[in-house]
Formats: structure tokens, sequence, C-alpha cells
């Protein structure tokens, strides 16, 4: 029954980019978790994941959340859900997230990923937010990505110094 | 000082290292020169090395020095430091440590800044990793924030404030007010995220829930633009106009119209509507079917439409993606104990999916399969339960077996049947059932009398071709043992008797005993069956020898029972054909399958009580333990009873400690009452565990004789645990001039109902007295 959940209720608690060797290229916590549980997440979600043969479903079970991933290239995009939630949405949420990166930097790759993790980043907080989308435009998180790039030029022009 | 090295440069130098311990290297060398730059307070710098850091972070190296510094740059006025910083502060802060609290500060002062991306910075910030104590703080500002005109900065409000509800519930109210015109929004990332506001509310607070139900017609009239409007470039996914929101207002609508008449009508067509017009070819749409489908399950819908949904599910069932099929058996199984009927039309083509490839499939499936069973399907079903059986993967074996068993148990056509079913789940995945099959199992064959012959012939033939499975091998070890005559009588209507001596069941039970593929508990079964033939068989001298032979086994279980059986040979011939007689029939306890009544820690009672004989104690008392390890309660009530002797005086004063604080709010009860003998219940709840019920028995006797010897027994189902403590007396006084009063402490973990066997037996007026009884009037407070 919902009006009687007392834990905290999140579309999703986590999203991890992989690759198929196992390096992290992207972590993003919806719950607050110690350092040791997060690793331990990361590594069993990863290994489950990767063990996974191809043309499976999209979808298994881990403890008491469902894992959605999805594979796009070398990089494996995945996500753990509450039980209640929509998995063919969180299919398209993925997808959403993996048009955003390719929009902002042009036919993206592993390799844009790794060097501008933190565009990566930036990206997905103008997308979700508390594991809950937060903008359902691909336009408006286009825009808002273009218009915070060039307050930060800006700025570092001013300063005549390089970004970083 | 040269300046730190570019963050790009830093990340290309780390991939060049070959080994773990060349990245290792790179990693302190650049981390030294980092924690210096910040020991020297650099300010244009910090912004770089903060972003090396949450780098090397990732890669899995400590971070944590960094963690005031992300302070440092929030606080700073450029605005690449601010991000920078603030996405630091959520990858390496968390509300577990002090420090995150100093951010507080420039939260507030960044949420009322001029530029509105620094505003977005910090609801986003607080958005994803506030503490209460932040929420508490700051809520005032996110309210502020929620009534702008400026949207960009009202939808993350509306998330921040979904957050702040989550972590501090009671700050609920005060954004009630801004919520009044969120919908009429048109702005999708705000009505988006309004929703999932609303949502978030009225899950929380029933008030809320009602209050939010005048919505209904605006959030019907949304999604009806959303699907009749045309293609807007903006939002489209595949020809469908922002999923993202069809599907949050679909999930309000359940939450809104879940136990609501009215509700439920006023969206009933749009919900008809989205089901039949969706397009279906690509996962958006069936995403979008999905959610419908839940919708309508869960609200009153009128019947039409439910069977509408159930045969959306249907068609999902029979879709190419893996996926949607996945979802559509999930859905099926919630949707099977409302709706039995309308699933089991798709009956066949769930079973079609046990044949799946996919592992996550399968499960499901067996899941469905199972729950799909019933009195006119149980032979079909069976059928392709047992083929999944033989086929799947070892991890489905335990579950499956298991749920065959349940399913025979309700629903068997005939007794053959059953027994045949048990045989093939028992021969083909023998080594994976579960433990408490064994005695269920045989309480199974002892009951169908008629089919003992049957059954031991099978068992007999399955033993010869394999003694490797050991539940197979100790039910058949203790039918041969118990019908052991039937066999070699050749007594089997059912199919063609075997031929089979003595001789040669001797010879597989001992192959049993020395086999090494046999455990110790098999080869107990396997000595008692052997001795047990001795009076069913005529020659007992081949079983005299095994029985003495091992009277020197290594083995401590298997040495004590055959010195037993060796003394009943010797000592107490007279006496053992009555021992070992035929088991009778053994009442099943409850409808609903396997609800043992175990007994816990303490002494057991001797079945064999009554004998007129002086038993031997440990000798019965062993065969007894048999007995009541395969029985599962009944006429044998296994208790502890700690008689006084037993009992150590500091028992009283434990039990005082842990009655505690007594809160006698379960109001008592009457357990039983005949013959003029009355046993009252009262309750209380034992502290510190609240797990554990305490009832004292109040035993009163209105007959004009006392009642002598009275003892009070008592079993629980399985779930339970019980401990009977010693009674006051064991006199009842006539015409009700005092009470017995005993204690009895019940551990119930699962919170189960509580339900309980009761033996009394007393003498009155010279005669003994015996009587069983069921105790199911419990009130509900002394389970719940």
């Amino acid at each position: 029954m919902f009006t009687e959940r007392m834990y905290q209720h999140n579309l999703m608690r986590f999203l991890l980019l992989f690759s198929r060797q196992g390096k992290l290229r992207l972590q993003k916590w919806f719950t607050p978790l110690t350092d040791r549980e997060k690793k331990k997440v990361i590594r069993d979600v990863m290994a489950l994941v990767l063990a996974r043969p191809p043309r499976s479903c999209n979808f298994l079970h881990w403890r008491d959340i469902k894992v959605v991933y999805k594979r796009y290239a070398s990089l494996y995009f995945c996500t753990g859900l509450e039980d209640q939630d929509n998995e063919l949405l969180t299919l398209e949420v993925l997808h959403r997230y993996v048009e955003l990166l390719d929009k902002y930097f042009g036919n993206v790759c592993e390799l844009d990923i790794i060097f501008n993790f933190e565009k990566a980043y930036y990206i997905l907080d103008e997308f979700l937010m508390g594991g809950e989308v937060l903008e359902t435009s691909k336009v408006a998180v286009s825009v808002s990505m273009e218009n915070a790039d060039t307050l930060q030029e800006t700025m570092e022009e001013y300063m005549n110094r390089p970004a970083f | 000082m040269p300046a730190p090295i570019r963050l790009r440069e830093l990340i290309r130098t780390i991939r060049t290292a070959r080994t773990q311990a060349e990245e290792r290297e790179m990693i302190q060398k650049e981390c030294a020169a980092i924690r210096s730059s910040f020991r020297e307070e650099d300010n244009t710098y910090r912004c770089r090395n903060v972003a090396k850091l949450l780098y090397m972070h990732m890669l899995g190296y400590p971070a944590h020095f960094g963690q005031l510094e992300c302070l440092k740059l929030i606080a700073s006025q450029k605005f690449t430091d601010k991000r920078i910083g603030y996405l630091g502060a959520m990858l390496l802060l968390d509300e577990r440590q002090d420090v995150h609290l100093l951010m507080t500060n420039c939260i507030k002062n960044d949420l009322n800044h001029s530029t509105q991306y620094v505003q977005g910075l910090a609801l986003c910030t607080l958005g994803c990793m506030g503490s209460s104590e932040m929420c508490r703080d700051l809520a005032g500002e996110v309210e502020k924030l929620l009534k702008t005109s400026n949207s960009y900065l009202r939808k993350k409000a509306a998330l921040c404030a979904v957050h702040v509800i989550r972590k501090v519930p009671e700050l609920m109210e005060m954004f009630l007010p801004a919520t009044k015109n969120l919908l009429s929004e048109k702005n999708h990332g705000v009505l988006h995220t309004s929703v999932v506001l609303l949502t978030e509310m009225c899950e929380r607070s029933p008030d809320m829930l009602a209050h939010f139900r005048k919505l209904v017609p605006q959030l019907v009239r949304i999604l009806k633009n959303l699907i009749m409007s045309g293609y807007s470039p903006e939002h489209d996914v595949s020809g469908i106009s922002d999923p993202f929101l069809q599907v949050r207002i679909l999930r309000l609508l359940r939450i809104l119209g879940k136990s609501d008449d009215d509700s439920s009508e006023a969206m009933n067509d749009i919900l008809a509507q989205v089901a039949t017009n969706t397009e279906t070819s690509k996962n958006v749409g069936n995403a979008i079917l999905y959610e419908t489908v839940l919708t309508i399950m869960d609200i009153k819908s009128e019947s039409g439409l439910r069977v509408l949904a159930i045969n959306i599910l249907g068609r999902f069932l029979l879709n190419n993606d893996k996926n949607i099929r996945y979802v559509a058996l999930t859905s099926l199984l919630k949707t099977v104990q409302t709706d039995h009927n309308a699933v089991q039309r798709h009956r066949s083509t769930i079973v079609d999916c046990l044949k799946d490839l996919d592992v996550s499939i399968k499960r499901r499936a067996m899941e469905l399969s199972f729950a799909l069973v019933n009195g006119n399907n149980i032979r079909g079903m069976m059928k392709e339960l047992l083929y999944f059986l033989d086929s799947c993967d070892p991890e489905f074996k335990a579950d499956c077996a298991s749920g065959v068993f349940l399913a025979a148990e309700k629903y068997a056509p005939s007794k053959r049947w059953h027994i045949d079913t048990i045989m093939r789940v028992l021969t083909t995945a023998g080594s994976y059932v579960r433990d408490d099959s064994v005695p269920n199992l045989i309480q199974l064959i002892t009951n169908s009398v008629e089919m003992h012959a049957y059954t031991v012939q099978r068992l007999y033939k399955a033993l010869l071709d394999d003694i490797s499975q050991q539940p197979l091998v100790q039910v058949a070890s203790w039918c041969i043992g118990e019908y052991g005559d039937l066999l070699v009588s050749g007594q089997c209507e059912e199919e063609e008797p075997i031929q089979v001596t003595e001789d040669e069941v001797l010879d597989v039970l001992e192959g049993l005993l020395v086999s090494n593929l046999s455990a110790a508990v098999t080869r107990g079964y396997s000595l008692t069956a052997i001795m047990k033939l001795s009076t069913r068989f005529s020659g007992v001298n081949r079983i005299k020898k095994v029985v003495s032979i091992y009277g020197s086994s290594i083995d401590v279980e298997l040495q004590q029972r055959a010195v037993e059986y060796n003394a009943l040979f010797k000592k107490y011939d007279h006496m053992r054909p009555a021992l070992l007689e035929r088991m009778p029939i053994m009442e099943k306890s409850a409808s609903n399958g396997p609800t043992e009544i175990v007994q816990t820690n303490g002494e057991t009672e001797p079945s064999v009580v009554d004998s007129k004989h002086p038993p031997p104690v440990s000798q019965p008392a062993n065969q007894a333990n048999d007995l009541l390890d395969l029985l599962g309660g009944n006429d044998v009530v296994p208790v502890i009873q700690t008689t006084v002797p037993t009992k150590p005086a500091s028992a009283g004063g434990e039990l005082l400690d842990l009655l505690g604080d007594l809160s006698l709010t379960i109001p008592p009860m009457t357990a039983y009452n005949k013959n003029g003998l009355k046993i009252d219940f009262t309750f209380e709840r034992a502290n510190p565990n609240p797990n554990v019920a305490v009832i004292t028995i109040h035993a009163s006797n209105s007959t004009e004789a006392d009642m002598t010897d009275f003892v009070f027994q008592a079993a629980v189902p399985k779930t339970f645990q019980l401990q009977l403590l010693s009674p006051s007396s064991n006199v009842v006084p006539a015409l009700n001039q005092g009470t017995v009063t005993q204690v009895i402490r019940v551990l119930n973990p699962q919170k189960q109902q509580l339900r309980m066997r009761i033996k009394l037996t007393y003498t009155l007026k010279g005669s003994p007295v015996q009587d069983l009884a069921e105790v199911n009037n419990f009130p509900p407070q002394s389970w719940q």
C-alpha cells in the first residue's frame, strides 16, 4: 500500500556509467550512502551486469531493487529502481541522457565522457534531480548548457586564464 | 611555483600507465602537488586542482582532503569555481559529515543570486544531498522560488521541494499554497516536476490526497492535450508527445483514483483512450501503455476497462521484445490474485514463457504459472512444470520443487497422481528439495493407505537406479521399513508387482548404510528401516547381525540406535512387535500445506507413555524421536514441559525481568470450557522483545471433585516457538475454589496469526480424562 510506505521513495537510487572492462566513468547517487556502501553497490552491480549474456532483457534483480541497464557502444548505462517504478520508461530516461550527451559533444564516444566528465555531470544535473526527471525537453537542456558554458567562459576570458 | 598541470593533461598521463602500481605512483605524486597547492591557498588554480581530485576520486582514490576546498570554491564569486565546487560537494560530501553544514550559508546566498544559473546550482545541490538540517534552514527559500515566474527556477524548486519533503515530512504543509496554480503552467519542465511534487504530497498524506482530488479533471485535460496535440518537435519521442509527462500524470491519476469512485469514473474515458490509441511499435509507446495498465488495475475501473488492461498485458506477452514480455509477466503476477479468471485466459502463453531463454523471464513465468494452477488445470500445468523442473537451471530447482509439492497437495486429482508427481520430483530434482519435504511426504504417504504397496514398490525401484539423492533415499528407506512386507508379497494393484525377496531388500538397505553417497541422516533412516523389517520379514537373523555390527559404529547416532535395537532383541523382545508396529494415520494439522508443529528446547514426551510396561527411558524415546521428527504433531504433543525438579530457581527471576512493564491492553479470552474444566488465557507483552507474547493460563474446575494430576500441554505451528513454564500446581480444586496458573511464552517473529493446539490430562474421581482442543480465537492484538 503506497500510503503506508515509510521509506524514501525515489524514481532512481543511483546512475552508473561504466565500460566493458569495469572502469567507472560516472556515478550519481540519489540516496545517501557511505563510501564503503557505494563501493559495494558498484562492485556488485557491475559484476551482475557485465556477466549478462547478450540479448538478455535489460532488467535484473539485485537485493530489493530492479537494475535497469543498457549498453551504448562501449559504455553501460545502469540505474537502480524501486520496485514500484516503470522499467520501460527508465529505458527511455537512459536513452534521453545518451541523446543529450550526443547533442552536446557531437557524436559522443567514451573518450568524450572520460576527458569531460564534469560536463557529463552538468548535463545530467540539467536533466535529472533527486532521481526524478527535471526537464523533458531536449532543447531546453541544450540551451541551459550553452548558457551556463558561456557564463563560464566569459568570466574566464575576463580573468584571462584558461578554464582548467 | 609552476602552474599545476591541466586536468586533461593529467587524465592523458594517467591513462598511459600500464600497471596499477604505475597509476598509483602518478596519482600519489599529483595528490602531493595538489595538497601543497591547497596549503598555499591558491585561489587561481583551486578549481583546476579540485577537478583533478574529482577525476582521481572516480578512479577510486581517496579525496577527502579536498572537501573543504570545495566549500571555498562554492563561496567564490566565479561561476566556474561554483560549478566545480558544487559538483565536488555532491561527490565528496554527504550528510554524514558535519562539514556539509558549512555549505548552508553559501547555498542560501546563492539561492538569492542574481544569475539564475547560480541559483540553479544551489537548488540542484540542495535537492540532491541536502541533509534534514539544511532542508529545515532553507525550506523557506525554496518555497519562495517555487512561486517565481521563471520556469527554469520553478522546475528546480519543485524537485528541491520534493527532496525537502522526503527529508523533513513535517514541512510539507508550507509548500501547499505554492501548489495552487502549478498545473496551469505551459512549460513542460514545470508541469512534470509539479506533478512529481503533487504525487509526493499525495503519497505521504491522506489529507493532501483528499485535497488534491479536485485536480483530476485538470490532469485529465492536460493528458488529453498531450495525446491529441499535433507534432511538437521539442517534446516528441518517436511520435509521442512528452511520454515522461504522460507517465507521471498517469501515475498521479492512479493515486488519486484509488479507492475513490468519482475520481475513477472521471478518468475512465481518458484511460480507455490512451489504452487503445497509443502506438505500440516502439518501447516508448509500450512504456505509456504499461503505466496505463497499472493505473487501470489499481483504481476502481469498470470491468470492461480491466479486461482491456489484462488483454494488453496478454499482447505484451507475445511481443518480440524481451523487456516487454518481462514487464507483462511482472504485472500479471501482481494482478493474478484479483483478476484470476482474466489472467487464466493467457495461461498457455505464460507457460510458453517457461521455455524462454532469458533467466529473468523464466523466473517470472514460473512464479506466475504456480499462481495459476487450480483444480481444473492441474494435470496439464503439472506436466509443463515438471518438464521445466527437469530442464531448468539449478537456481530454480528448489523453488520449483517446493511449488510443485504445494500445488500437488492442494489440487491433486487422485492419490496415485499425487504420489507419482512426488516420485517424479524426487527422482529429477531430488537433491534440491527442501529439508522439510521429507517429513511432509512421509506423512502424505502414510495417509494414503491404499497406495502403500504401489508407493513402496516405486520407491524401491527408484533406489535400485540411483541412491545419490538423499531426500529420495530417506523417504524410500522409511517406506521400505514400513511397508517391506507389502513389497515382498507382491501385492501391488496399480502396476505389475515386482518379484523381490527379503534378502534383496535387505541388500539394498545395507548398501545404503555402507555407501559413501549416504548422508549421516540417511544412514539413520536405513538402520531404523532394517530394524522395523524384523517384525515384517520372516528371517530376523540377518537383521540381528546387522544391528549388532553397528553397535560399534564410529557414528555415535548409529551406534546408539544399534545398541538400543540390540537391547530390543535381547531384553525387550516382547515389546518389539508393538513398538515397530505400522504407523497410524496422522491427522493433517492444517489445510493449507505443511505447517508442522515443532518442539522447542526441552524434554520431549515419548508417545509410549501409556504403555503398561515400564519403558526403558532412552530406547523408546529414541524411537519416539524419529516419530516426532516425522510426524509433525497431533497425538504426540511436543512441548517443553519443564517439571519442577529440573527447573532452576532463577528462572522465576528471569521471568520477572522479562515481563518488565506490563501493559495489559490485550483482552483475556476463554480458550477451553468443557466438562467443568475452564481455561482462560490472559496476555501480556514481554519487554524488551515485542515479538514474544506472554500468556498466562488460568484453569478452574466447576465440578464437585478436585481434578488431580492436571497436566496442560500446548503446541503451535512451525513459524512459532513456544515455551511452557512450570504450573502453580497439579491439582485444580473443585467448585472454582482456586485456579492453576501456568505461563506460556510464544515467540512470533513473523507476526502470523496465533493458533494453538492444547492437550489436557487429569484424573477426576479416579478416572483419567484426556482431551485435545484447538484454540483459534486469539485476539488480534496478541499476535500483531
